[in-house]
């Protein structure tokens, strides 16, 4: 149904616009009641009795507080990323793209690891029993466990900054997408398989022909779960190196100093480029099913 | 194998005349599924002789192994006993010569190939060039009566349609044998008539040898030039009719004296089936 912008403004803004409005607001509230005790304290060595008012002012303009009210935030975020050079050091977006780089090279090395894995496991029963219960139990070792060692191991053999980390994003996203992957390559019916029986097809035709575009909903499914982790990897991946780049050396830096403000700033920026990649996933998406007539409209 | 005298040899290899007709061969065929509480007798002392050229139906109460059969002649399925011939060589063999069209309930096209590049894909595997595979598929869909289709997706069709498309991918690449189970079994009564009218005139125009299965009588009637009549548990054949309607026929032809009484013959073999099963 076609809508004019009216009835988009209804329709799409007002909902996020009044959930927005209403968690500021709260916020507001909860910056409030968490800075209060400090706020009040110094206020009251400067005079007896300090007024309330000024002592809500007080807790949303602390320079360390224990939560930043949002204009804090905003105002911090607006100048890393809008007033400083992107080349310079206290550039959030130069930060963004250093943990953004790290994501995306472990992101394609788990997601082509992930595929490997499962045409392995959908094609040979000895993988299928041997490889699925390591692969499972890799992933119930918490990632801040390993991924000290890992740093240090690689470290040890020279490597060093960008690759460690991307190490730890494949680690956590070749999982969903092998899982993923198993489940689509496995998920054309019988009759199509015994069609392909029929003409006498190889495996790799019935790979390339049938199972692995098959599977291809199925991928993007996954692809969107592995990048959101990936990015969750590589800032792990930067805070036990006391890495001096990226969003996690900067939550790092910021929880040394008290930072607050710093670190909620990045943190919004960690979920900004989170929603950018998963949504380019899905613009990709859209494209490829949409090509093969496919895409969800058209069904 | 060692050296058989001149005649032996070539009735070996199918040559000769009375064996060349036959182009299918079953013997003593039976099949028993290994199932986790109790096997299964799917199939029991199946003999059947398909010569070239000729529409043969398979007709029976459900789970009576119609599609079991099937499936052992175009080499989907091992049977535990008996053996199975298709022109003289092993359903295995024929498979690899890709001998069979085999066309399901439902079409099974592919969602992401359009309706063209659908009946294309033997050809693909086959490995025919990009230009004979194309026209091939123009063809056939030609022949189907799906001109102008050919870049549409299989959601943009009906039913009916999406199966002639998968009848037309079933006859390009030419194989000898047209294997159908309930082709039309999931269109509506309109539909399924426009589309055996169709199935006559392109088995008329192809000379294709079919094996169909079906559980309409009236289907079985119109196409069928030798009808077999089945019955379950275990999975036998009751009766074989060979059918007197002349070969030029079309949907009136149902309503005439020679077919209500060959439909008369099916209901009652169907019948006789039933009783035998109820008295086990
Ligand atoms: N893979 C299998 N494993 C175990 N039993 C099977 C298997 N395939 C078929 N059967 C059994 O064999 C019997 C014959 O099945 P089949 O599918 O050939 O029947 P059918 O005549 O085609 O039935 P319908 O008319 O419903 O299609 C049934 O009892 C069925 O349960
Ligand atoms: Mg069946």
């Amino acid at each position: 149904m076609k809508q004019g912008p009216a009835g988009w403004m209804v329709n799409k803004l007002l909902p996020v616009a009044t959930v927005v409005a209403i968690i500021v607001l709260l916020w507001y509230v909860l910056a409030v009641a968490l800075n209060w005790a400090q706020v009040s304290e110094r206020l009251a060595k400067e005079s007896d009795n300090p007024p309330v008012s000024a002592i809500v002012a007080g807790t949303w303009e602390m320079e360390r507080p224990v939560l930043p009210a949002p204009h804090q935030i905003a105002a911090e975020f607006s100048k890393t990323v809008f007033e400083t050079r992107v080349t310079a050091k206290r550039s959030l977006v130069y930060h963004a793209g250093v943990t953004a780089s790290a994501t995306l090279l472990g992101f394609a090395l788990g997601a082509v690891l992930g595929i490997v894995l499962a045409i392995g496991i959908v094609h040979l029963k000895v993988l299928d029993r041997s490889l699925m219960p390591w692969i499972i139990a890799s992933q119930t070792v918490p990632i801040l466990a390993i991924a000290p060692m890992i740093i240090v191991v690689l470290g040890n053999v020279g490597l060093t900054g960008l690759v460690p980390k991307s190490i730890i994003s494949m680690y956590l996203c070749f999982f969903p997408v092998a899982i993923g992957m198993v489940k689509g390559l496995r998920s054309p019916d019988p009759m199509q398989l015994d069609l392909m029986r029929s003409y006498n097809a190889s495996a790799a035709q019935i790979l390339w022909k049938l199972r692995l575009p098959a599977s291809v909903p199925f991928l993007f499914a996954s692809l969107k779960v592995a990048v959101a982790i990936s990015l969750t990897g590589a800032i792990v991946g930067e805070l036990p190196t006391g890495a001096s780049a990226g969003l996690g050396a900067r939550l790092l830096s910021g929880s040394y100093y008290g930072q607050t403000v710093q670190i909620w700033s990045a943190l919004f920026m960690a979920a900004f480029l989170g929603m950018v990649l998963v949504y380019s996933i899905g613009g990709i998406e859209r494209l490829t099913l949409g090509a093969r007539g496919q895409a969800a409209g058209a069904r | 194998m060692t050296s058989l005298p001149p005649r032996e040899a070539a009735a070996e290899r199918g040559t000769l005349m009375s064996v060349a007709d036959t182009v299918i061969d079953v013997r003593d065929l039976g099949l028993v599924f290994e199932t986790p509480d109790a096997p299964v007798e799917a199939l029991k002392d199946i003999n059947l002789q398909i010569r070239r050229g000729e529409f043969v139906t398979f007709i029976g109460p459900s789970g009576c192994g119609k599609t079991t059969l099937m499936r052992i002649i175009a080499d989907l399925e091992q049977p535990t006993s008996g053996t199975v011939t298709v022109n003289g060589v092993s359903p295995h063999e024929a498979r690899l010569q890709r001998a069979y069209g085999y066309i399901f309930q439902a079409a099974a096209l592919y969602p992401w190939r359009n309706i063209q590049k659908n009946v294309e894909l033997p050809h693909e595997i086959m490995g025919v060039s990009k230009a004979e595979r194309a026209e091939k598929a123009r063809r056939y869909l030609d022949l189907v009566g799906l001109k102008g289709f050919e870049k549409k997706f299989p959601f943009q069709l009906s039913g009916g349609m999406q199966q002639r498309a998968s009848i037309a991918r079933a006859l390009s690449f030419d194989p000898d044998l047209l294997l159908m189970d309930e082709p039309f079994g999931a269109l509506d009564e309109i539909t399924r008539d426009r589309m055996n009218e169709e199935l006559l005139r392109i088995w008329h125009e192809t000379k294709k040898t079919v094996i169909f299965v079906t559980h309409s009588i009236d289907e079985a009637v119109l196409l069928s030039t030798r009808i077999v009549i089945m019955s379950a548990r275990p999975g036998r054949i009751v009766e074989v009719i060979d059918s007197d309607l002349p070969a030029e026929r079309n949907l009136e032809t149902r309503e005439s004296p020679v077919a209500q009484q060959l439909a008369h013959r099916i209901r009652l073999g169907l019948k006789a089936g039933h009783s035998y099963d109820e008295v086990r």
